[in-house]
């Protein structure tokens, strides 16, 4: 096989924010590798720093934000077919949106209600951001956005470019933002939770559409959830994110059939299931740590019902499983006594396996 | 990580798992007034409010002058009565304090600490006392406005329907009819004077405090708990007293913040219009028409009530300010 | 579009005319004489009253009144200008004041536009710092105080410009009230525009522009200002009223003959003007519901959301 080419190289990013409460330390060192032409999923809780290290990359940090260190690599041909290598983080804004952002790196926000401008007619939307990048007539422009709307399945497009966004539906909406971060031609696009906001119906309508454009475009995306239901369909590789980490990650059949994290054993858990008798629903008890505080130790000790004494007084490093495969707990330490997933978990990994033969 | 040894590999088993910090169930009312304490500009406010109702209640008594005292001394030379006019502030013991010479005139060992009017009364005094009958008026109306606006506003979302829709039709056209015009027609039936002040702030102020117990009212009737207590039996009084009122507190005393400085700006408004509190009264807005009309001769003398109102303003403004801001925290931005 | 601004049109009309005829009826059925600078007989007075035709039906004299006042004619007034008919004054007033007012908005709003965009930009820097010290001033310190510093500082410490309003030294008799004035409208456009512009800046849609790699002043012009800006206009209603009734005072204290010191005059003097109450509070009135329903109109021009209103619709 080739050597793969990877596209996004995130390492060791640790970003705090300067809050009215005091300092937050959102990311605790953050590493993400994305391949070109593939799906990466960034799985977490509310809160643990999904969103946020996605527009790190994106160059879309809030003015309050602290870079305590790390980088992200991010490699793309530019205008002249060279392959370019930059750190974003060492980039000025103004640089990032002229050469990257909308151009090379696109992004699909969670509301499609809020993230559309009000005032401005879909068409100009769509269009603006090809004007700036690729230097093309207005006239050509909206010929191309045209296009672009009814590739994401968007009918009377021509009618649709002149109205303005209250006047279309939230699946209708997302569409339009799918068209506008396809508009040029990116090599990189980010879905913040592209469908939490949406209709049940409109869900997976959205999710095929994302995945149908990849496949057509050869893109590679990555995917903020929660929803691990979305993660099974789309992913190539997952990332599950804890408290402004990356504890456990892996290939998609390795972190659903041999997880090997407790978090990843608790979120498993609490997938909602049809093939269970058991009719309640498993909740990870309690909530994440306040990261306006230190984190001493295993930031999920204090709600793993497999915690060591050592996790709180060290962070676990990755301990590497396979290849592919690697997770942030000590009880893949040679030390640690040996711990199963619970039985009920097993029970239900065994039913998926069953389910997607 | 060599030093960690077998021992601290072992199982921490069955414990209480920690549950959150970050939300951690605060009683309601704590997280507003730690909010509200942590801000700087809500606590200025309040001391500033805090400090000007002391002074507004306790400064006359500092002071050897009534409101109303002329100051006036026996010249020793001729036997006639000299009145301390237009006097500039002055300190004799903190004078003395500084060592500088202290004045020969008449009034040398009198204090004033604002100086004295064009009639020879104490401005200190009068300062305060025209403060505290500000501080009261508007306190009264708008208390009273609370009440009248909390029971319209509680009766028309209650009642809903006609009922409401009428009510509100009536807020609509009361709302359109400028302050201005309300006081004018008042003028006509009512002598001039405080209780044309407080009348025509009765008819206007409230209609705030009603949109909001309105909104309230609507938004907790359609709750579930509040249909399942209609259900088993619960009567119209208990729902609106504990479920309605505890929720509109919030919004209610925001709303009165914003209020009472409208309040006292209209009353110094009208005052100095001369439809206001009448002399030998006086208040915050009689006192600064009253500098007004000596600016030539007495330029300081409409200083210090400037400066109080400016500062009772600033002040109910902050704690406005503080107290929306603490009832309706905004997620900090991340 | 044509339904909304017909239906405001409407409730616009018929709120006037309900406020109208209430001011007519308390007006009409106050007490005392309504001719207090004439000494007359009781039955002098029964008999004006009978010419008048003030013992008609109210509803009779209502429509009389507004047939006369639909001509421009608004009586005379009681004791005001020596009868003189309340048009004429009325007319002169309404020019002096609409010049200084219009002046002090415009002045007002612009200043305070540029004010809340500038500390918008800078947020949390020194011009923001500037731009919110400047509005607490504003909003604290009423228009009259200004008015007063000003005079007393430019008009009679030094002699720069006229201490009283001079129609013959029209431009310099404006600077003083037109800025005093200003200073309220100012501050509250440019704290709000600040607030406005800042909540903008944080939105979703400014984030996903920034995205498709808008940045700088395309950004700030295409999808924060013109967002900021609409609302704005909602403000100007309440200020221009605040600006009609500060306006009471700062005639009064610079002997502008405007439609404020009119009102000031009706109603502060020894006998009260009833005509000229009845007659500037429908004015007032109509000027109040008249500003709310043009700003209505103009932000429903401005806003898609509401000029467009059908989900899908054409056009």
């Amino acid at each position: 096989m080739e050597e793969k080419d990877k596209i996004l190289d995130i390492r060791d990013l640790d970003v705090s924010f300067r809050t009215s409460a005091g300092m937050i330390h959102a990311l605790r060192g953050v590493n993400i590798d994305l391949y070109r032409g593939e799906t990466v999923a960034i799985v977490g809780e509310s809160g643990s720093g999904k969103s946020v290290s996605m527009k790190a990359a994106m160059g879309l940090m809030a003015s309050n934000a602290v870079f305590n260190g790390g980088e992200v690599i991010f490699r793309y041909k530019d205008d002249n077919g060279e392959i370019k290598e930059v750190d974003i983080l060492k980039q000025d804004k103004k640089w990032i949106r002229r050469n990257i952002n909308g151009k090379h790196m696109a992004m699909v926000f969670q509301d499609p209600m809020t993230s559309l401008d009000p005032t401005m007619t879909i068409g100009k939307q769509i269009t603006e951001g090809m004007i700036a990048h690729l230097g093309i007539s207005k006239k050509e422009a909206w010929e191309r956005a045209k296009g672009l709307l009814e590739e994401v399945g968007i009918v009377d497009a021509e009618k649709r470019m002149k109205n303005y966004p209250h006047q279309l539906s939230g699946g209708m909406r997302q569409r339009v933002v799918i068209a506008i971060a396809l508009s040029c031609d990116p090599d990189l696009l980010i879905c913040d939770e592209p469908t939490t906001a949406l209709d049940v119906t409109i869900q997976a309508v959205i999710i095929d559409l994302i995945r149908k454009v990849q496949k057509e475009r050869g893109i590679s995306v990555i995917y903020i959830t929660h929803d691990l239901g979305v993660v099974a369909k789309v992913a190539d590789y997952v990332n599950v994110m804890y408290a402004g980490k990356i504890v456990e990650v892996g290939n998609v059949n390795e972190i659903f059939y041999e997880p090997a994290h407790p978090y990843t054993w608790g979120l498993l858990s609490a997938m909602p299931d049809l093939g269970t008798d058991d009719d309640r629903l498993y909740t990870i008890p309690g909530s994440p740590p306040n990261l306006l505080h230190d984190v001493k130790g295993d930031a999920f000790a204090a709600r793993n019902p497999f915690a060591l004494a050592i996790d709180e007084m060290e962070h676990p490093p990755m301990f590497k499983i396979t290849e592919t495969h690697s997770a942030a707990t000590w009880l893949l330490d040679p030390r640690a006594p040996k711990v199963e997933m619970p039985e009920e978990l097993k029970k239900r990994i065994e039913r998926m396996r069953k389910e997607a033969e | 990580m060599t030093n960690y040894t077998e021992k601290d590999f072992v199982l921490l088993g069955e414990r209480d798992i920690q549950t959150d910090t970050n939300f951690a169930s605060q009683p309601y009312w704590r997280g507003v007034f730690k909010r509200f304490f942590a801000k700087k500009r809500s606590v200025v406010g309040l001391i500033i409010v805090l400090v000007i109702i002391v002074l507004a209640f306790f400064g006359p008594l500092l002071s050897q002058n009534g409101y109303r005292d002329i100051t006036s001394v026996k010249d020793p030379e001729t036997g006639k009565e000299i009145v301390a006019r237009g006097l500039d502030p002055q300190i004799p013991w903190l004078d003395k304090l500084l060592g500088k010479e202290a004045d020969d005139g008449l009034f040398a060992d009198k204090t004033f600490l604002f100086g004295t009017d064009d009639l020879g009364r104490d401005l200190w005094t009068r300062t305060w006392y025209g403060a505290r009958v500000s501080l009261l008026i508007a306190f009264v109306t708008i208390f009273i406005d609370v009440i009248i606006g909390m029971t319209y506003g509680l009766v028309s979302g209650y009642f809903g329907g006609a009922v409401d829709s009428v009510m509100q039709r009536f807020v609509e056209i009361a709302n359109s009819v400028p302050r201005l015009v309300i006081v004018s027609v008042l003028a006509i039936f009512m002598p001039k004077g405080i209780g044309l002040v407080i009348v025509a702030l009765l008819i206007t102020e409230w209609i705030g405090m009603s949109k909001i117990a309105r909104a309230e009212m609507l938004k907790i009737k359609e709750m579930e708990y509040v249909l399942a207590g209609r259900t088993l039996g619960a009567s119209n009084f208990s729902i609106i007293f504990k479920d309605v009122l505890p929720n509109t507190v919030g919004p209610i005393i925001t709303q009165v913040m914003f209020s009472i400085p409208t309040a006292i700006f209209t009353e110094a408004f009208l005052s100095f219009v001369g439809v206001g509190i009448m002399l030998p009264e006086c208040s915050v807005g009689s006192l600064i028409e009253d500098g007004f009309n000596n600016i030539t001769t007495l330029p300081y003398q409409i200083v210090p009530p400037i400066i109080v109102l400016a500062l009772l303003m600033l002040g109910f403004n902050f704690i406005g300010d503080g107290l929306r801001e603490a009832l309706a925290p905004k997620l900090d931005d991340m | 579009m044509k339904k909304y601004v017909f239906k405001r049109i409407l409730t616009a009309v018929i709120t006037l005319l309900i406020i109208t005829f209430l001011l007519f009826t308390l007006v009409r059925i106050m007490p005392g004489n309504p001719f207090p600078s004439e000494r007359m007989t009781d039955e002098a007075i029964a008999a004006k009253r009978e010419e008048m035709g003030l013992n008609d039906n109210i509803f009779v004299q209502f429509w009389n009144y507004m047939k006369n006042v639909m001509k421009g004619d608004f009586g005379k007034g009681t004791s005001l200008y020596n009868g003189a008919p309340i048009k004429t004054v009325l007319g002169k007033s309404l020019a002096n004041s609409f010049k200084i007012g219009g002046i002090a908005i415009l002045l007002g709003t612009f200043v305070g536009l540029v004010l809340g965009v500038v500390a918008a930009l800078n947020r949390d820097k020194f011009m923001d710092v500037f731009c919110s010290v400047v509005s607490i001033l504003g909003v604290c310190v009423p228009a009259y105080v200004f008015l007063i510093f000003l005079q007393y500082n430019f008009a009679y410490k030094t002699t720069l410009l006229p201490y009283f309003f001079d129609s013959r030294r029209f431009f310099e008799s404006t600077i003083i009230p037109s800025v005093s004035m200003s200073l309220f409208t100012m501050s509250t456009i440019a704290r709000f525009t600040r607030n406005e512009m800042v909540e903008i800046m944080d939105s979703d849609y400014v984030l996903l522009a920034e995205s498709k790699g808008m940045y700088g002043s395309k950004l700030i012009t295409r999808h924060v200002l013109r967002n900021a800006l609409i609302p704005v206009v909602t403000v100007l209603a309440p200020l221009v009223v605040d600006l009609l009734t500060g306006a009471l005072v700062v005639e009064k204290i610079y002997g502008i003959q405007g439609i404020g010191k009119l009102m000031v005059d009706a109603i502060s003097g020894e006998g009260i003007d009833y005509n000229y109450v009845l007659a500037l509070g429908i004015l007032y009135s109509a000027l109040y519901i008249g500003i709310m329903l043009i700003v209505d109109l103009v932000y429903g021009l401005l806003d898609p959301r509401i000029r467009i209103s059908s989900k899908g619709g054409d056009k």
